[in-house]
């Protein structure tokens, strides 16, 4: 059978670390980075005699998340112990929640090729982070860091409703976005807090019975995520093809050699052994604290999207995009308040604001200039100021060094020439050089306008008006 | 229910214990007392009962989110057997 056949079935284990001060059973700070278990204390390095005490704003964060993904939230939650032996582990088990996670069945909608199409979430539920070894290359042993150790976390797991790597990653887009919203996690990809479990299973078009999946743990890049899924569903319609049976284990995807390759031993049948946990009481929720939390959740993406196109009519595409981030949607709101022009700020954050941060590998949360410059910029085109073509320069530039892009003009000379004298100089100048194009022209050849145009642009180096440069151009040609 | 001796050497092998035969044999059989004592509960009517979620009954016990650092890595680290650089120096974990 060929590739075309096979269907890829995809779940994911969102793990996002929460935005809170302080860890989710003791006092020490959250804070990234930071000297080595200098953020530790005798709860979080499991001291015997310790004992965990929840902190509110992790059920009050959890709650929000589930709430913004349309999930059910349950009003009698209790912890449970996961037990397993892993150095980044102090205690040796894990403090999570098993069969009653703070929030159930909800789902998102991410927009597809073939248009919307939603992702249902099974669960949301709240747990520690393990701490971190490093490792270093003389074989000298592993070094034990525990300050991510009791760092709060949700695990948001989806129902294998994902059908490729791209509805994937807009799902993960999706997710990112919302929790950036509601403020419950920065999202960092890079710091590790947010990052996936992917389970990948693959069966014929039509099959009723999932295939046997193989996971792929602690992703934590979109690119990542992405190729590994194209890889291992490859790898699994190749052994099927080839009459071998797919092994349900655990796989580590190697970005270097781009290959997965088995990470546990076999034998090794996870048994966590749940149970309640004894050191904590439980989680009782009022309908009044939950409609509390609901009340306070800020306008999401959804929202925000069918605003931008009935309020400020942008089409689907940059209404999409602009509210794909908060910080893109931030950037929007301000901007149209400074210039009144939705339409254009919307265009440059989706293509050229976009482009620039895909070239330098950046996200919109590492933008440095705001609504105010943004603003400015499209002001500046609209008054004929200066023309696109300038503008991008300028973008760039604001990405270099944030400054009024006024400024920015006036310090390089880039005042587009609006000048009827100066822009008629180079008119007959172009003309003057270029006497074939004046024939191609009166022998009905357009496009000869246009590489008149061209020429001058280039003789100004960008700055020359469009519109003027085309009118003096037909004007003097018509004659 | 009966407990067998392969149930008992994988428990043992969960919980990172080396255990002989003897010991074996003498944990199948201290276990099934167990199971047998937990049956004695499992066996009580509980029809039209609530669910006892945690022995203790209390429930929402907090902590407001307010840093409090420990700051005495020292103290935190005298024990460890080896250390290095302020962190817990380990036999080399290989994934």
């Amino acid at each position: 059978m060929a590739r075309e056949d096979y269907e890829i079935v995809i779940g994911l284990e969102v793990h996002c670390e929460l935005s809170t001060k302080t860890k989710i059973f003791c006092s020490c700070s959250t804070e990234f980075g930071g000297e080595p278990n200098t953020h530790c204390c005798p709860i979080c390095m499991a001291m015997p005699g310790t004992l965990p005490v929840l902190n509110e704003k992790v059920v009050e964060y959890a709650v929000k998340a589930g709430l913004a993904t349309n999930c059910s939230i349950e009003k009698n939650s209790k912890n449970d112990r996961k037990n397993y032996f892993y150095p980044d582990l102090p205690k040796a088990y894990q403090i999570s929640q098993f069969d009653k996670p703070l929030c159930y069945e909800g789902y998102v909608n991410i927009e597809t090729e073939e248009g919307e199409k939603q992702i249902r979430i099974e669960r949301i539920h709240i747990e520690e982070d393990a701490g971190k070894l490093n490792h270093d290359e003389y074989g000298r042993g592993s070094f034990v860091d525990l300050n991510r150790a009791g760092v709060p976390l949700i695990e948001v797991v989806s129902r294998p409703d994902m059908r490729s790597a791209q509805e994937v990653e807009a799902y993960m887009r999706k997710l990112k976005s919302i929790f950036e919203y509601i403020e419950v996690s920065d999202c960092k990809m890079q710091e590790g807090s947010l990052r996936a479990d992917v389970n990948v299973s693959v069966r014929k078009k039509g099959a009723k019975e999932f295939g046997t999946r193989t996971e792929m743990k602690n992703m934590n890049s979109f690119r990542s995520i992405v190729r590994a899924i194209e890889y291992e569903a490859e790898r699994q319609i190749e052994e099927i093809e080839a009459g071998n049976v797919i092994t349900q284990e655990t796989l580590r995807w190697d970005d270097v050699s781009g290959r997965t390759f088995p990470m546990r031993d076999k034998e090794d049948a996870q048994d966590y052994r749940y149970f309640p946990e004894p050191d904590l009481v439980s989680i009782k929720l009022s309908d009044e604290y939950i409609e509390n939390i609901r009340k306070e959740l800020p306008e999401l993406p959804e929202s925000r999207r069918k605003r931008y196109i009935e309020e400020y009519e942008l089409t689907e595409k940059a209404a999409n995009f602009v509210t794909s981030s908060k910080y893109y949607s931030n950037l929007f709101e301000e901007a149209i308040e400074v210039c009144k022009n939705p339409k254009t700020v919307g265009n440059l954050i989706m293509s050229d604001i976009a482009r620039i941060l895909n070239e330098r590998e950046e996200e919109p949360e590492d933008l440095k200039f705001g609504g105010n410059e943004l603003g400015e910029l499209v002001t500046l085109i609209d008054k004929g100021t200066i023309s696109s073509a300038i503008a991008k320069k300028v973008l760039e530039e604001l990405f270099n060094d944030v400054k009024m892009p006024s400024k920015i003009i006036e310090e390089k000379g880039w005042v587009q020439i609006s000048d009827e004298g100066a822009i008629k100089e180079v008119v007959m100048k172009v003309l003057e050089n270029n006497p074939q194009s004046i024939a191609d022209y009166k022998a009905g050849k357009d496009k000869a306008l246009g590489f008149l145009v061209g020429q001058a642009m280039k003789e100004t180096r960008g700055k020359a008006n469009p519109q003027m440069l085309n009118k003096m151009f037909l004007e003097e040609l018509n004659k | 229910m009966a407990i067998s001796k392969e149930e008992i050497i994988h428990i043992a092998k969960l919980a990172s214990l080396n255990l002989s035969e003897e010991e074996i044999e003498k944990y199948t059989g201290d276990m099934q007392e167990i199971l047998e004592f937990a049956n004695m509960i499992n066996n009580v009517n509980t029809e039209g009962m609530n669910e006892t979620v945690a022995a203790n009954e209390k429930s929402n016990v907090f902590r407001k989110d307010e840093v409090v650092n420990f700051e005495n890595r020292e103290l935190l680290l005298q024990n460890a057997p080896s250390q290095d650089e302020g962190m817990f120096r380990i036999p080399k974990v290989i994934n």
